[in-house]
């Protein structure tokens, strides 16, 4: 990882009676892109409000670089250089797209860097237009525009998707997330969608109740879930019981290779969907009780003889119908052990 | 509201079904009507009034024009200095106290201007409340002269800022945090983020509330004639009065009207054409309170002074004088009898305009279309008419063709209705835009008729704003002044006249209770129109 560019450290807020964020620690490298994902009110948002000033810490610090801009010292937002983009993009109504965009910088050298930054962002012909004649799209790069205007360090982004229509969602997140990375500016996303995290981050910070969970890369929280709930809110998941010995681990659906360093004895295993594969077999232990096609893939239950009930995940050309008694075969792959 | 109906887009599929002709029938008479006194104005000053110019000179309508403009510019300065501090302090900061601060800065709004300009008379007007105290130990026996521009100022400054802080105040709270919290993050300072984000986006909401006190310092009578102010409205009154031929009072009425509708247009241009979208609904995070820390002493003192002198002052000297009326066991008139006339003529107005502007609203909100929103518009055009250009021209119209109405309670309910039809239609369209029709649609699926669909969906939806719309009209009523002066049957006495009977004459003690009534009569609906409610709609009284 490369000089840090944010770095909270043993960071808690409250209020009133409501633990927000207790103890957070996070680091983010310069250049990264970081998602904080959680569900709503873990305290993701409010985390966000810390590092850009809109909150103070009741503990702990917020570094920017190399300057400490809370806990000890205080460094308004408007000198904290981070630009940020907000859930209803907060357009000034009352000003033209390109004054919006210039509304952070100094007046020398305003106008082209306007048209530099809503040409980043696809609208150097929209400068004359008022918010409120755009697209609900079209203000989101707006917003993007404006906080990348004055060029920052940091950019962060709060749950900037949420009020886009879904079908749209997908195909405007490609396009945000390539603006960002050709800047190379350091970014923090916070958001409730895993798919979202996931598919843009570098790295995940998952949250709960205030405090960070896991952070790590997709995979590694995917494949490596710390808890059973970060296992369950990432992903599809099976519980199974299984018996841990010689480097292998035995479950219903066959047996694992065990990540490192476990004793030996009785575990909880993560086994993702996708790592059982199913087998026609009219002597198999199980039978197929639920089956939803999804293009794609087809998601199966499948129940076993002992009433437990097992994910199953395959591509949609393994078609298995409804009813059928199946065999239950691993697949190649990463499970967690959880004790 | 004097305002149209902000810009929202009805949940309504712009119908192309039509009117039932007796609903149209309807609508176009009330607007006919309420549009009848403007009409007859204008025909009456054309039709030789233009004699009335030379009667009475050029140089003398200027005057009156410039008194007139010198004074709607003055109060509408003096509310917004008033008002939008005010505003902020209860909203944004850790005012000591500020729930109870933002009720008491919103309640001077049940003070007629009219009981204003007494209370400021008796406290320091000549021989008044400061001067005797003064006199005892100092010998005082001249206190700076009230009379004139400074006391119709302030009288009216004590009556009208309540509307641009009560505008002022919902804005504040209606505002996307986020919008100052991106500034801040754009490098922008707490203080300039107020200047070129927070203003700008109150700017709308001022200018309504703005647009509120000058129009009720056009229009107003009361506290003007009190302060022998020469304003457009008072010597429209003298004219009237004290010259056979009333075409001149008839001619400074159209004056008057334009110089309303200057107004009217100049807040419209002033408001531009940038539409401020609204906070989308949902729960947002509350802004961030502001510490005032040592600023919260001269917060308070400002706080206290402006409750103090636009509340307590006036109760404290009405209390005072009706104490000693009391005490000296002087005869309180007889107020019973003008408290039933009050109450039963706004009453009749209340439940005459809101049936009146049902089927304007309902046109317009249900059957969209060019005439019927049209139509609409047109009715806000009593907006544009003091009270007194009514009265005047009703009774020129009564005295001219309809004799048989003249001096009757009909008329001078009629007067009340086109006076205030606009704050009824306005609480109707809004009442009405809070139904979506698809409700309706629902009920009828689920297998009622038309009719029990309307009484069992519509009708309890819609009733509460009705209601308000109705309060509205009837607080009005109550506190209007020359109309009832000018169209009230012989003999028909109310409140407000006989607060200003007695005050004409100096009879403060007399004036004390009918003031008092107005006022104990006015709060509860004041209370629950602004302070309960926000201020959705209100208007000058």
């Amino acid at each position: 990882m490369s000089a840090t560019m944010i770095r909270v450290e043993g960071t808690s807020k409250s209020f009133g009676r409501v633990r927000a964020v207790q103890d957070v620690t996070l680091e983010i490298g310069r250049g990264e892109f970081v998602a904080l994902l959680g569900p709503s009110g873990c305290g993701k948002t409010t985390l966000l409000r810390l590092i850009a000033g809109f909150e103070a810490p009741d503990t702990g610090t917020v570094r920017i670089g190399e300057t400490l801009v809370a806990g000890g010292a205080w460094v308004p937002p408007e000198r904290r250089h981070v630009g940020m983009v907000f859930q209803d993009y907060a357009l000034f109504p009352h000003l033209t797209v390109a004054r919006n965009v210039g509304y952070g910088l100094p007046r020398g050298g305003r106008e082209a860097r306007v048209r530099e930054a809503l040409g980043l962002v696809g609208l150097a012909d929209h400068g004359g237009r008022y918010p409120h004649q755009l697209s609900g799209g079209q203000q989101q790069r707006v917003a993007l525009a404006r906080a990348l205007a004055p060029e920052p360090s940091v950019v962060l982004l709060d749950e900037p998707w949420s009020n886009i229509d879904p079908v749209l969602r997908s195909s405007m997140r490609d396009e945000l997330a390539a603006i960002l990375r050709a800047t190379g500016v350091t970014v923090l996303l916070v958001t409730h969608e895993q798919e979202e995290a996931f598919s843009l981050a570098d790295r995940v910070a998952l949250m709960r109740e205030g405090t960070i969970v896991q952070a790590g890369t997709p995979e590694e929280i995917y494949y490596g879930p710390a808890t059973r709930w970060a296992a369950e809110f990432v992903g599809a998941a099976n519980v199974l019981p299984g018996r841990l010995a010689d480097g292998l681990v035995e479950t219903l659906v066959g047996r694992f290779p065990a990540p490192n360093g476990d004793e030996p004895g009785d575990v909880e295993v993560l086994v993702r969907p996708e790592l059982v594969a199913l087998a026609p077999d009219p002597a198999g232990e199980g039978e197929v009780v639920c089956r939803e096609f999804r293009g794609h893939d087809i998601f199966y239950r499948v129940r076993l003889g002992d009433g437990t009930t097992v994910c199953s995940q395959r591509p949609s050309n393994e078609s298995i119908p409804l009813g059928a008694r199946v065999a239950l075969r691993p697949h190649a792959g990463r499970v967690a052990l959880f004790s | 509201m004097p305002a149209w109906p902000c810009g929202r887009t009805p949940a309504v599929s712009p119908s192309s079904r039509r009117p039932p002709l007796l609903l149209g029938a309807a609508a176009v008479t009330v607007v006919a009507l309420v549009c009848l006194p403007l009409a007859y104005l204008v025909v009456r000053v054309v039709d030789g009034g233009f004699d009335a110019w030379s009667v009475l000179g050029r140089a003398r309508i200027a005057e009156l024009v410039a008194n007139t403009a010198l004074l709607v510019v003055l109060v509408t300065g003096a509310a917004l200095v008033l008002g939008v501090p005010l505003a902020w302090l209860v909203t944004r900061t850790d005012l000591p106290g500020r729930r109870l601060w933002a009720v008491a800065a919103a309640l001077p709004l049940v003070i007629p201007s009219y009981v204003a300009a007494l209370v400021l008379l008796a406290a320091f007007g000549p021989r008044g409340f400061l001067q005797q105290v003064l006199e005892g130990p100092f010998g005082v026996e001249r206190v700076p002269e009230i009379y004139g521009l400074p006391g119709a100022v302030l009288a009216l400054t004590i009556s009208t800022y309540p509307y641009v802080y009560l505008l002022a105040a919902a804005a504040l709270r209606d505002l996307d945090p986020a919008l100052e919290e991106a500034s801040r993050s754009l490098g922008r300072s707490r203080a300039e983020t107020f200047r070129r984000v927070t203003l700008p986006v109150l700017r709308p909401s001022l200018g309504a509330g703005a647009l509120l006190v000058a129009l009720y310092t056009l229009s107003d009578f009361g506290a003007v004639s009190l302060m022998q102010y020469s304003s457009l409205t008072r010597a429209i009154y003298v004219q009237y009065r004290s010259l056979f031929d009333r075409t001149p009072a008839a001619a400074l009425a159209l004056v008057l009207v334009v110089l309303t509708a200057i107004v009217l247009l100049l807040e419209y241009y002033a408001r531009g054409r940038v539409r401020y979208h609204r906070r989308a609904p949902g729960t947002v995070r509350p802004p961030q309170e502001i510490r005032l820390g040592g600023w919260r002493w001269p917060a308070l003192a400002f706080c206290g002074a402006v409750v103090g002198f636009a509340l307590v002052l006036p109760l404290a000297v009405i209390g005072y004088w009706l104490e000693r009326a009391v005490s000296l066991g002087r005869d309180l008139g007889d107020v019973w009898g003008p408290a039933v006339n009050s109450i039963l003529a706004s009453t009749l107005a209340a439940g005459v305009a809101v049936a009146a502007a049902l089927p304007v609203a309902v046109l317009a909100v249900r059957y969209q279309a060019g005439w019927t929103r049209a139509l609409e518009r047109l009715s806000y055009s009593s907006n544009a008419l003091p009270g007194i250009v009514i009265a005047l021209s009703l009774v020129f119209f009564g005295a001219n063709y309809a004799g048989f109405a003249y001096q009757t309670l009909a008329l001078l309910v009629f007067a009340y209705v086109v006076r205030f039809f606009p704050q009824a239609v306005a609480s109707s369209h809004s009442a009405l835009l809070r139904v979506d029709p698809r409700l309706e649609e629902a009920a009828r699926g689920l297998g009622k008729s038309p009719r029990r669909a309307f009484a069992s969906i519509t009708a309890p939806l819609v009733a509460p704003g009705l209601l308000a719309g109705a309060a509205l009209v009837f607080l009005s009523t109550m506190k209007e002044l020359p109309a009832t002066l000018l169209l009230a049957p012989i003999g028909f006495d109310t409140l407000a006249t006989e607060v200003w009977t007695a005050t004409t004459v100096a009879a403060y003690s007399e004036a004390a209770l009918p003031a008092l009534l107005l006022i104990v009569f006015s709060a509860p609906f004041v209370y629950a129109l602004t302070v309960r409610r926000g201020p959705g709609v209100d208007a000058p009284g």
